[in-house]
């Protein structure tokens, strides 16, 4: 038996990813200042770079971070003070504070604490949304701006970039390192969701590129998610996005076909569907339901992916249900998008002249005029209803809108047989 | 990438000794610390084999066999299902768990999408390869 020593750099990426959001998040505490705290942690690591291939990796090697971490943060404030005071006091005043919250000592409930404020942060409102996604997946995620790049499809410069300037306006906004209370915590958490389920719709369904999905996404968006439940059970909407994204990525390895095309959900097949997933996203909407949110937009969306969960094949599927959920969702959280969405859930349930009624109605909406759904779910009530020629209209005008290149290619496949044959699709 | 980590069984879960209530009490807070960290899928600990079964295949014969069963170090007595971005990190996040005594932890990747579904998302090729082997079977006879 082969006991051999693990390749150190790659044991260091693991050990960050475990541990650079605690890091920071303790770091930040400390110095206030999330930028500073982000770059103390990575020197820390840069310092483990070096150290570990020699020494091998520690027994607790994010205590050794931490340690790493927290003498620079001492040098650096006793620097910064010795240009404003006198040597000695200088140095003592700052250990001490430095002392109080260790976080060797610290307990859970700390830690925790300390990586709900960086969620907050990381997501604050006075950041754009690129911005608050790039920066919650580097301080949250454990990703480096490379990956990120990558996943987004932009130079890592421009993710540089981003991340420079959103720790700046946080810098110069001075925003407080602290969890949001009371009615504010209501509409800052709307935000961290939000970008959370941002994160999670690129992986989900690529708004560009070559690829339909983009799974490694999915993947970073559940864990933040898995992650904001257990710092936050007691708010049903967190729940509600968990099983949310659980039951739409049970689906990811159903959406693709053989060459990589997308594969829509009533066409999938439901033996690929992850049931493991599917179990947890239950679960998680049960949770969210029985804390009282069953009505939160997430909920209502987890619940409508629950009834395709559920139902064994697509004819099994209760559209009725569907409908109506669709329905308490526009209710609550009122959008074009649901709307058409609702649409498609009508047409199911009660035949495509229905849904083309309400599609119609949603023609003159502004916000959907470059969308291309709008169109494409316009296109496919009207081949229901034999009207090939406006069907594939529909199809091309829908096509020469997205700028998915796998979409575009259905879309355009689904133009072409519409051209072939006028009796209606059974 | 989804990893199964398999914990062996020993001789005190073969005797149905269940762990005492420290190991008990830091096993659980591994397991909270797992589930924080967005890591844990799923996990489970199984019953002595003394309760199991196993059914051997041989052409057309099915014969069962109670347990238990001997290789008391080669048996499955629980596992975790764990979603992380490489073997590394499962490696890193075992190195946490609170075991001791030379117990020894199995870490196996689960086959994903990757591995195959994207070459077979409905199984059509394999369902054509077990025609296949049909074929060619009734073709000997």
């Amino acid at each position: 038996m082969a006991v051999t020593a693990t390749d150190p750099h790659r044991a260091i990426d693991a050990v960050w990813r475990i541990e650079s959001a605690r890091l920071i998040a303790g770091l930040a505490r400390m110095v206030r200042d999330v930028g500073l705290a982000e770059e103390l942690a990575q020197e820390a690591l840069v310092a483990a770079l070096e150290r570990w291939p020699e020494s091998g990796v520690p027994d607790n090697p994010g205590a050794w971070l931490m340690a790493a971490a927290k003498n620079r943060a001492i040098d650096l404030l006793r620097r910064r003070k010795l240009l404003e005071r006198k040597h000695e006091e200088a140095g003592r005043d700052v250990e001490e504070a430095m002392d109080a919250p260790d976080l060797d000592s610290a307990l859970d409930d700390q830690v925790g604490d300390d990586l709900l404020r960086l969620v907050f942060i990381a997501c604050h409102p006075i950041l754009s949304a690129e911005a608050r996604v790039a920066l919650t997946l580097r301080l949250l995620g454990g990703l480096t701006t490379e990956e990120i790049a990558r996943a987004f499809l932009v130079p890592e410069a421009t993710v540089a970039q981003r991340i420079v300037r959103a720790k700046r306006t946080l810098a110069d906004a001075r925003v407080p390192f602290e969890v949001p209370r009371g009615g504010e915590l209501a509409s800052r958490l709307a935000s961290v969701l939000e970008v959370i389920y941002l994160v999670f719709n690129e992986g989900y369904s690529a708004t560009a590129g070559d690829d339909w999905t983009r799974p490694e996404l999915c993947q970073d968006a559940l864990r933040l998610g898995r992650i904001l439940a257990g710092l936050l059970p007691g708010e049903p909407e967190v729940h509600g996005l968990a099983a949310l994204m659980e039951i739409q990525a049970s689906r990811l390895r159903a959406r693709i076909g053989p060459a990589g095309e997308p594969v829509l959900l009533l066409d999938q097949n439901r033996a690929l569907w992850d049931q493991l997933l599917i179990q947890r996203g239950l679960a998680a909407l049960d949770r969210a339901e029985k804390l009282g949110g069953a009505r939160g937009p997430y909920a209502l969306q987890a619940a409508i992916a629950a009834c395709h969960a559920r139902a064994r094949t697509a004819a099994e599927t209760d559209w009725p249900r569907i409908a109506s959920l669709y329905e308490a969702l526009i209710e609550s959280a009122p959008s074009p998008i649901v709307e058409l969405n609702r649409a498609v859930a009508v047409s199911m349930a009660s035949g495509p002249a229905a849904g083309l009624a309400l599609v119609d109605a949603l023609l003159s909406e502004r916000s959907l005029q470059g969308y291309h759904l709008l169109p494409s779910v316009r296109g496919d009530l009207l081949a229901k209803l034999g009207r090939q020629r406006e069907a594939r209209a529909e199809f091309e005008r829908a096509a020469s809108l997205t700028k998915n290149v796998r979409e575009r290619g259905l879309l355009l496949e689904r133009a072409a047989k519409c051209a072939n044959g006028n009796s209606p699709a059974p | 990438m989804r990893f199964m980590v398999i914990v062996k069984a020993n001789k005190d879960s073969e005797a149905g000794v269940l762990p005492d209530q420290e190991i008990l009490a830091k096993m659980g807070k591994y397991n909270e610390e797992l589930v924080k960290a967005g890591v844990m899928l799923a996990g489970e600990g199984l019953h002595a084999s003394s309760k199991g079964a196993r059914v051997r295949f041989q052409g057309n014969k099915r014969t069962v066999i109670d347990g238990p069963f001997a290789e008391t170090k080669e048996l499955v007595a629980g596992f975790w299902l764990w979603q992380v971005k490489s073997k590394q990190e499962a490696i890193e996040w075992l190195k946490r768990a609170p075991f001791d005594d030379g117990t020894e932890v199995e870490i196996r990747q689960v086959f994903e999408t990757a591995d195959f579904a994207a070459s077979d998302p409905t199984g059509e090729l394999r369902k054509q390869e077990d025609n296949l082997r049909r074929t060619i079977e009734s073709q000997r006879r």
